[in-house]
């Protein structure tokens, strides 16, 4: 008898009688002799629940989770209003499939359509789907979106700025096609117009920049996207899309396309998955969009209903010629995203945003203040900012989290090309006054 | 049911969350910022109380269905039971608090997991060694195109662009294939979705890169010629890939590996219970033979005597990155649970009974649509309602259209594409014989009403929060996001 399992010994027997059968084993009667597998699974005994529990509890207790954090660079930790999960884990939600069957799925497919309204509105541009895999794999679809309609462009811009792993995720993705990959050099860690111009060419498809970027700081655009309209070239943006509800949004900088991860919004860390891939585009890019897209239509009786829509684009019709091969995305978190602006609002959003702000620029100022310590000097931030210290960044890290603080990403440990000094310190709402005042304390000491 | 809008129900100056008094910020201004770097125009976002926010979703989730409302036989998506403990395992502190970017030294408890989740899917697939990045089964397919793509540019056969996919496949197959940078040759199939070996015989040249199949077929029957077709591949130099959706129908019974394939996804979200969520997030591991390993993704997870660690310098070869982080960990985490509650007997009982559950209803249902079959099939079977189109005007959409309003969510629709028709059902190993029986009488019903009423079922469903819905409307004037009424 197995939980997960209703059959009795007796259903067993009837429905092989009623196949014409005798034993389990004549159900693999197809299966060759030589690939049928004699031996049993080399995994350990099952569990009972109460047993599973209990190991995987002990399994996550030997996980250090005590430490107060100041990591982001693409994770962060924000406070999570305990009514997101109460909503996502409404079975209707969480056990359904993608909502191919629209009438029965009314629920899902509104909530996604809202979602696709609330990442327009975020990132000022005006279509949106129904999410990607994450943040990193957005750029690949964007820069994929800008390769498909531009045509016989194959070179593709990204900003030095942008996260390491992205670059990876970008590298692996474009790797074995004759898409050409370049970097747009940041000469002092923040965007130049000038780099972009010297690589900017007729082959040129798209511009992929980040901001906030790696080191925290907001790029400015200025003339970055006239310049790339000019050469016909496409102009994407990734950005944290909690900075969005202050700082200046894709569309406001007149981007084609825009990207991120809703992580900020209502996700755990989850050592990083799920979390959510968002994208939004110009009107002009709407056929041209990866992924599952709601539409808004009507039913027979002319009453508003909601439905996937511009299908065509997608895997199961286009095959080969599908604009993505995405089908599961991560729908699940793209609820609790909306969930999550839902109960934020404009303001508390805005206000979540501001205190950010306002205490990554208190620890900055404090921690700057510190002999032997200055800030890695650019443009403005928003809740990352990145030093530059006296020691190796991962030396001091591990002094600090001796005293219960994950101090922040030693830059060397994203891309291996960096100064191994600089530290990206990232601080959130969650953090107290007290933290940050340890914070500045652990690291005079560590680093007197 | 209220059918508003959550922007059509906000109020200006509501607001469903508060903040811990700002102890820092105290009246924190976008003063901080220079004026180009500030948003002029406002996002739009709804303003509610935490009442309204929860009875909004509540209500949304009242006009969805989920496998716990009841039977789910949606062809080629295992809809299988999804265990409930293992949405508390996940949100353990331990597992939800933990950062990606903290050292390997601090995690040990989720890498010791996720190393022992690839030792046990190699078990269960007999393959080597892994990567958990992938997000889903077509991120699975697009990697695994990739390592292909490396294998041949290590031994320089980089001219290797031909890759076989049968008529019948799923459509990520082609996608992935192509975005990867392949070509794709479309490969047919024979009526029960058999691969075609004289047609396969004609690409075996010194172009093909590979092949990319499932198996059991996407007509749920078990390729016999499996183990020729992968000596014919590998003697034309190719590569083999396993789409591993089918997979829940051989656990413990047969492997992909002993079939003599290179790589393998799976699906998490299908096969090991995690739920869909809706349409994601899922997880598609990837398992690879000896040929592919050094070309994995890194960061690779390995075992020194009792602790884990991240490590990439072993894998000069890698293709990289796939995903920023490691993939979707939570998904993983329940499916390490689903498998310590399975053991290797569970596994292998879920397979068989996923197998007697197909073999059951098929053998009540296809004599209801075409001729009776009474070969075996593996965890699903594919009917045609052809002929019921033909003879009374009902539709494999009208058929699940009615379903609908019987409370249970139709089969798989109009795939494969080779079957005209095609109505694909998998009923999975969670479901009981009474449900099963239930639904051969709710399909006898329906059929009974196509013969005397048809025009019925044209108008399913009636019991749903929405009729039938205009697609051609929503593709053809897009409206994709709610705007405020002028
Ligand atoms: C046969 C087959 N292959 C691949 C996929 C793609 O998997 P995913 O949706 O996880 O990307 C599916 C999903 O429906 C499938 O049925």
């Amino acid at each position: 008898m197995h939980p997960f399992l209703p059959h009795t010994d007796r259903d067993i027997q009837e429905m092989l009688d009623f196949c014409g059968l005798q034993k389990p084993e004549e159900l693999f009667a197809d299966i060759p002799e030589d690939v049928l597998l004699k031996k049993n699974l080399p995994l350990a005994d099952g569990l009972s629940e109460f047993e599973a529990f209990r190991l995987l509890e002990k399994t996550a207790a030997k996980n250090r989770i005590e430490s107060v954090c100041f990591l982001g660079c693409g994770s962060y930790d924000h406070i999570i209003p305990r009514t997101v999960n109460r909503i996502t884990s409404l079975p209707q939600f969480y056990t359904a499939y993608t909502p191919y069957q629209a009438e029965m799925s009314q629920g899902f497919l509104q909530a996604m359509f809202e979602f696709q309204t609330m990442i327009c509105e975020l990132t000022s541009l005006e279509v949106s789907n129904a999410s990607l895999y994450d943040g990193h794999t957005a750029s690949c679809e964007a820069a994929v979106m800008a390769l498909q309609a531009c045509r016989d462009r194959n070179k593709v811009l990204y900003a030095e700025t942008l996260h390491p792993f992205t670059k990876q995720v970008l590298r692996t993705h474009f790797y074995g096609t004759d898409v050409v990959l370049k970097e747009v050099q940041a000469p002092s860690g923040c965007f130049s117009l000038a780099a972009l111009e010297e690589e900017l060419d007729d082959d040129t498809a798209c511009f992929i920049g980040q901001s906030p970027n790696i080191f925290g700081f907001l790029e400015d655009y200025t003339g970055c996207a006239e310049a790339l309209h000019a050469r016909g070239a496409f102009f994407i943006i990734s950005s944290n899309p909690l900075s969005l509800a202050v700082t200046r949004s894709q569309g406001e900088w007149g981007a084609d396309i825009g990207i991120g991860d809703t992580q900020v919004f209502g996700l755990p860390r989850f050592f990083g998955g799920p979390s959510c891939g968002y994208i939004a585009a110009t009107e002009k890019l709407t056929r041209k969009m990866p992924g599952r897209i709601v539409g808004q239509s009507v039913d027979t009786k002319g009453r508003r209903a909601f439905i996937l829509t511009l299908q065509a684009r997608e895997q199961h019709i286009k095959r080969h010629r599908a604009t993505s091969n995405i089908c599961s995305n991560q729908a699940l978190a793209a609820l609790a995203s909306t969930v999550y602006l839902s109960l934020l609002g404009p303001e508390g959003l805005k206000e979540t945003a501001l205190q950010n702000m306002a205490a990554a620029r208190y620890l900055y100022d404090r921690l700057t203040a510190l002999p032997g310590i200055t800030g890695y000097a650019g443009n403005p931030f928003f809740n990352e900012f990145t030093l530059q210290l006296p020691k190796p960044a991962e030396q001091v890290a591990a002094e600090i989290l001796k005293r219960g603080i994950l101090a922040g990403v030693p830059y060397k440990t994203l891309d291996s090309r960096g100064s191994e000094n600089l530290l990206v310190v990232a601080v959130t709402e969650k953090r107290t006054r007290d933290e940050l005042e340890a914070y500045a304390e652990a690291l005079q000491e560590v680093t007197a | 049911m209220k059918d508003t809008l959550i922007f059509e129900e906000s109020r200006e100056g509501r607001r469903g969350f508060t903040l811990p008094a700002a102890g820092i910020s105290g009246g924190a201004k976008e003063d901080f910022l220079p004026k180009a770097y500030r948003r002029s125009t406002p996002a739009a976002l709804p303003e509610l109380s935490e009442v309204e926010v929860v009875r909004h979703f509540t209500g949304l989730s009242m006009k969805n269905y989920g496998i716990d409302l009841g039977f789910y036989p949606l062809g080629s998506c295992t809809m299988k039971y999804n265990p409930k403990v293992n949405e508390d395992v996940v949100l353990l502190p331990g597992f939800a608090e933990l950062h990606p970017l903290q050292t390997a030294e601090t995690a040990q408890g989720t890498l010791e997991l996720l190393h022992g989740l690839i030792t046990d899917l190699c078990g269960i697939t007999g393959m080597r060694w892994g990567t958990l990045q992938p997000f889903a089964g077509a991120h699975g397919e697009f990697t695994a195109m990739k390592l292909f793509r490396a294998y041949f540019d290590h031994r320089k056969d980089d001219h290797r662009k031909k890759i076989l996919i049968p008529d019948s496949a799923h459509g990520t197959n082609p996608a992935s294939a192509h975005l990867a940078g392949f070509q794709v040759v479309e490969l047919p199939s024979d009526p029960e979705g058999y691969v075609d070996l004289e047609a396969l015989e004609e690409h075996l040249d010194d172009t093909l890169a590979g092949i990319m199949l499932t198996n059991p077929n996407t007509l749920g029957r078990f390729e016999k010629d499996i183990r020729l077709i992968a000596r014919k591949i590998h003697q034309a130099g190719g590569l083999l890939y396993y789409d591993g959706a089918n997979m829940n129908a051989i656990l413990g019974h047969a492997r992909p590996g002993d079939m003599g394939f290179d790589a393998v996804h799976l699906n998490i979200h299908k096969t090991f219970s995690t739920p869909h969520g809706g349409g994601g997030p899922g997880s598609g591991p990837v398992l690879v033979g000896e040929s592919l390993e050094p070309y994995l993704p890194v960061p690779d997870i390995r075992r020194d005597g009792d602790t884990f660690r991240w490590a990439s310098e072993h894998r000069p070869r890698s293709i990289g990155r796939v995903s920023g982080f490691y993939g979707n960990i939570a998904v993983l985490l329940r499916a390490v649970c689903y498998l310590r509650m399975m053991g290797s007997e569970g596994l292998k009982a879920a397979g068989t009974l996923a197998v007697l559950n197909a073999n059951y209803l098929k053998r009540h249902l296809t004599s209801l649509f075409d001729s009776p079959d009474k070969s075996l099939c593996k965890h699903e079977f594919v009917l045609s309602a052809k002929t019921w189109k033909e003879k009374h005007g009902i539709t494999a959409l009208d058929i699940a259209k009615a379903l609908l309003d019987r409370g249970i969510h139709p089969p798989t629709i109009y795939f494969p594409l080779t079957v005209p028709e095609a109505l694909m059902i998998e009923p999975t190993e969670t479901e009981s014989r009474e449900t099963l029986d239930s639904f051969v009488d709710t399909l006898k019903d329906i059929l009974t009403t196509a013969k005397k009423d048809p025009e019925a079922l044209h108008r399913a469903p009636e019991k749903m929060p929405v009729s039938r819905i205009d697609e051609v409307r929503a593709a053809k004037t897009p409206i994709l996001r709610w705007r405020k009424e002028r």
